[in-house]
């Protein structure tokens, strides 16, 4: 029995969330068009490393899945905060959601070569190059606004 | 040599759009033809006097003299002996450079709103309130709640000097140009493949290449001259094979028919699949050079990668392209020896700007097609002077290609202008011109200054713009020459002084550099730009950190040569350039006190500015505009060697629904610049092409019931447009209209036939140049016209029908002359 398919599972809800959760924030900035977009783009990216953790998620629950622990998840990102620097809060909560994917993958990649899981490898190291790509356009997106948001915007 | 001719008088150059042809075989000078324009019942001998200058409209650069006479410009001659034009002019530069100038609108007092309407008054007065509000606004909020907008159009002088008053002097980092709307794209793609801004072809590439391709690029209309470079060359000996990338039938996409090219009409917004369905088959082919890319650049593999999918058959699904117009395109990049690609607006106003743009830089490198005569890239700019809104910084970049995120290039400023380090922005990127008025529409930015430029008809989702500088949220200051719609909307209005009216330089697509001297005076009391923005920085006070006042320049040539010290040892180094030296005529940087001659091409080496000191950027994701860091791009160490940089193709960001079924693309006529400030008061040219049109697919226009003519409703999500339809040759599932016509010569503002009305306010993820090239549309037929319509009958908007063709420009003379020595030319060096 083991955690991997636990972290699977985690990183299969994560993606979502921080899939669900780009979404709600490009649509509730949406006055800001390049969030809107390129959240929608990021998002996109997500539902697709869902998509490729689906059939390995099922193939290492059917096979040796632990009992999950409790309080794994991070709850998704629900409603924005209005202004400029809410924007600039939710981008943030945005980076914590795809820190969490990020060191998922990093976990799952470091088990998944202990497992010599060939498939589950090739997944994470192409699945965490794009989660690098997401979280650099966040800090990029972040250090634009800030200096407006917390000096004259009211 | 040509045996000079008789002048050929009396040439009706809106219906001979390129003039007489001079054909020349490959690698042979492009032989010399003078073009002349004096207004009506003037001769040569009644001119009192020449000014040398170079045309500024639009971005060719062709140099020229402008007549004097009693005290007025009168027309112009194009100047044999300058390496852009070989003499030529083209029809906006012979009919549009001068009129202008006495119509009798031009501003000559400033003006200030005064309970909600612009009322005349005195600079005191005016530049007063602009004082007033700054100064409240910079204690309340400090300069970040300042921003401005500036041109393609102003000289380096006055770039250069906004430069240092918006960074030494008040330090904002909200400053750009419309060089946004234009020209970001052509600087940002050669940042990210090169590592810094700066054209490596030259236009001398025409003389030897044997295929061109033309990438959004409809030449014959938006740079005239260069386009009789290219049909000279086709009228000759070994003529270049053509290929066309455009959803109009262009007279490009002709001339690729004629010479065995091809013509590539993808969909609207697709231009990133098509490109790299070409990279993919230069790769699968072996039409690569690997040594040369093993050499000099990197990213190879990556960049196979992403391409891969890219088959011509996916690409043909994609794009509306027949897979095997794909592949004779690709074979003949790969197959032909010396290829020139050039790039303008059907790129840098698309879908993934970027990344389309940068795969044009691909396909040469994986060739190692670059710095050699004839094997280069011409990354175009919109307009004459983008080059120096891009170099001096007033698009919001350190000036002469410093980093922002490099410590030591925003050290070497400080100590140029004597501030303190942490005085000039450089915390975070510059702020683009969306952002900017972003800003302004949410009042965060309260004082925008605007100078020759009319965002009101330029900008994309015009109600949007009109309702940010309309609004009370935003002080807004306008100097121009003309009461244009923006200036309508303005708080202050300043007049300014015009080209001829004023002495600066400026660069123009292949980096060179002519002066233009002051001919006559401004009207009244219009000011030149420069004396602008230098009145403004002695009111506010703006100094540097020993007191002393910034911008204490005595004239343009003090500032010249100020700019020349801050581009010493930088790529585009100015330093070895006087203006004595420019009179004699244009020069192309680099031109270093050891090479003042200049030079017509870069990366002759294969060496390019990529050393992490040395770069003008670390480099973006091109999917997202994510920044690469400085430890990031140190790793990579590409110490010299170029970038390959892919991106998969994503659907734009609006696509056409059951609702609006069409897709709506805005662009150029040849008769008209911009929003028709200068070429709208000239007759020869308003009169070719008076009011705004859409085109209309043949089977569109059966499918909706249009004939030619018809006055139609087109719609978008964000507004509408009533014009009469030209059926044409556009794509099938294309609507264009051209972007010229606002209303400032109509009774009213009228939002009825602004193109812009229906653009969307959405960017490119790493140039931040807006799309004007993918909007969904539908067109309504509204009632039969009373003819058809008046758009012309020359060029990419000719009638499907036979109609009685645009012609009645006023009589020009054009003669052959005995073609000099161009000094830096190498076809002329080789003889």
């Amino acid at each position: 029995m083991t955690h991997l398919a636990t972290y699977v599972r985690l990183l299969h809800r994560s993606e979502q969330s921080l899939a669900d959760s780009l979404r709600v924030v490009g649509v509730g900035h949406a006055a800001e068009v390049d969030v809107f977009h390129t959240a929608h783009l990021l998002a996109d990216w997500s539902d697709e490393h869902t998509r490729r953790l689906e059939p390995i998620a099922q193939r290492l629950t059917q096979a040796s899945a632990a009992e999950e622990p409790q309080r794994m998840n991070h709850p998704p990102i629900k409603e924005i905060r209005d202004s400029a620097v809410g924007l600039l809060r939710d981008l943030q909560d945005l980076y914590l959601l795809a820190a969490l994917v990020q060191t998922s993958w990093t976990v799952v990649e470091g088990a998944a070569e202990g497992a010599r899981d060939r498939e589950l490898t090739t997944v994470a190291q192409e699945c965490s190059a794009q989660t690098a790509r997401q979280l650099t356009w966040l800090r990029t997106r972040m250090k634009e606004a800030a200096p407006q948001a917390l000096l004259v915007a009211t | 040599m040509t045996r000079s001719e008789l002048p050929s008088a009396d040439l009706d150059r809106v219906a001979d759009l390129w003039g007489a042809r001079t054909p020349h075989s490959k690698g042979s000078v492009w032989p010399a033809r003078q073009d002349l324009r004096l207004e009506d019942g003037l001769q040569i001998d009644d001119v009192d006097h020449w000014v040398g200058s170079a045309c500024v409209l639009c971005s060719n650069g062709c140099g020229c003299d402008i007549a004097v006479k009693d005290g007025r410009m009168v027309g112009v001659r194009g100047r044999v002996d300058d390496p852009v034009n070989h003499g030529r002019l083209g029809p906006k530069g012979l009919y549009g450079s001068t009129p202008w100038a006495s119509s009798p609108d031009r501003l000559t007092r400033p003006m200030v709103r005064v309970a909600g309407r612009l009322v005349e008054t005195d600079w005191e007065t005016a530049m007063g309130r602009v004082v007033e509000v700054s100064r409240r606004l910079l204690e309340e909020k400090g300069p970040l709640s300042h921003g401005f907008y500036t041109s393609g159009q102003l000289f380096l002088e006055e770039y250069y000097a906004l430069a240092v008053l918006g960074k030494a002097g008040l330090g904002t980092p909200h400053m750009d140009g419309n060089t946004r709307l234009c020209t970001a794209t052509a600087a940002v793609a050669m940042k990210e493949s090169f590592g810094s801004d700066g054209q490596p072809g030259s236009y001398t590439d025409i003389d030897s290449c044997d295929a061109i391709f033309l990438y959004g690029h409809n030449m014959a209309e938006t740079q005239t001259v260069l386009w009789s470079r290219v049909l000279d060359r086709i009228e000759g000996e070994d003529p270049p094979i053509v290929v066309c990338v455009d959803p109009r039938r262009t007279p490009v996409a002709e001339a690729a028919e004629r010479t065995g090219g091809v013509h590539l009409a993808p969909y609207p917004g697709t231009n990133l699949a098509l490109l790299n369905g070409l990279q993919r088959e230069l790769l699968q082919n072996g039409w690569i050079d690997e040594e040369w890319v093993a050499a000099h650049a990197l990213g190879l593999e990556e960049l196979r990668k992403v391409v891969d999918p890219y088959t011509p058959e996916k690409v043909a699904q994609i794009c509306g392209v027949e897979a095997d117009r794909v592949r004779r395109a690709a074979e003949v990049f790969g197959t032909t020896r010396d290829v020139l690609s050039t790039v303008l607006q059907g790129f840098y106003q698309s879908h993934q700007a970027t990344a389309a743009s940068v795969a044009v830089n691909n396909l040469h490198l994986l060739r190692g097609m670059i710095g050699r005569p004839g094997a280069g890239v011409l990354q175009m700019n919109g307009q004459p002077t983008a080059q120096n809104n891009r170099e001096c910084g007033a698009d919001g970049d350190l000036p002469a290609f410093r980093n922002w995120g490099n410590p030591e290039h925003v050290q070497q400023l400080a100590t140029l202008w004597n501030v303190e380090v942490q005085q000039i922005p450089h915390w975070a990127p510059p702020t683009h011109a969306m952002q900017l008025f972003r800003y302004a529409e949410q009042g965060s930015i309260g004082f925008l200054w605007i100078s020759a430029t009319n965002p009101a008809v330029s900008m994309p989702e015009s109600a949007r713009i009109r309702k940010v500088l309309g609004g009370e949220q935003c002080f807004v200051v306008v100097q121009d020459l003309f009461l244009t719609e923006t200036a309508q909307l303005a708080d202050v209005v300043l007049p300014a002084a015009g080209w001829g009216e004023k002495t600066g330089t400026f660069t123009n697509v292949n980096r060179t550099v002519h002066l233009s001297d002051q001919a006559v005076a401004p009207p009244g009391e219009a000011r030149s730009d420069l004396e602008i923005f230098q009145l403004y920085a002695r009111e506010m006070g703006l100094t540097d950190k020993d007191g002393e006042p910034l911008l204490q320049w005595d004239g343009p040539e003090e500032v010249f040569e100020a700019w020349k010290e801050c581009t010493r040892g930088r790529p585009c180094d100015y330093t070895g350039l006087t203006y004595q030296r420019l009179r004699e005529g244009g020069i192309p940087w680099p031109a270093s006190e050891q090479h003042p001659e200049g030079t017509d091409r870069l990366y002759t080496d294969h060496v390019f500015p990529t050393h992490t000191e040395q770069c003008e950027t670390y480099g973006h994701d091109l999917a997202t505009g994510g920044g690469v860091t400085e430890q990031e791009h140190r790793a990579i160490g590409a110490n010299g060697r170029a970038f390959l940089k892919g991106s998969p193709y994503v659907p734009a960001h609006e696509r056409p629904s059951p609702e609006f079924p069409l897709l709506y693309s805005t662009g150029r006529t040849v008769y008209q610049f911009h929003t028709r400030t200068k070429t709208g008061r000239a007759r020869s040219l308003q009169q070719a092409a008076p009011d705004p049109w859409v085109e209309l697919s043949a089977p569109d226009a059966e499918r909706l019931g249009i004939s030619e003519g018809d006055v139609v409703r087109v719609e978008s999500p964000r507004g509408a447009i009533e014009v009469r339809a030209r059926v044409g040759f556009v794509r099938e599932g294309t609507v264009f209209a051209p972007f010229h016509y606002g209303s400032w010569d109509r009774d009213a503002l009228s939002t009825t036939r602004q193109a812009n009305e229906l653009t969307m306010t959405v960017w490119d993820p790493v140039s931040k140049q807006p799309c004007f090239k993918t909007a969904a549309c539908r067109v309504i037929r509204v009632r039969a016209g009373d003819g058809p319509s008046t758009a012309p009958t020359t060029a990419a908007s000719r009638p499907v029908g036979a109609l009685s063709p645009t012609r009645g420009g006023a009589a020009t003379t054009s003669v052959t002359v005995p073609t000099p020595t161009y000094r830096l030319d190498p076809a002329g060096r080789a003889r």
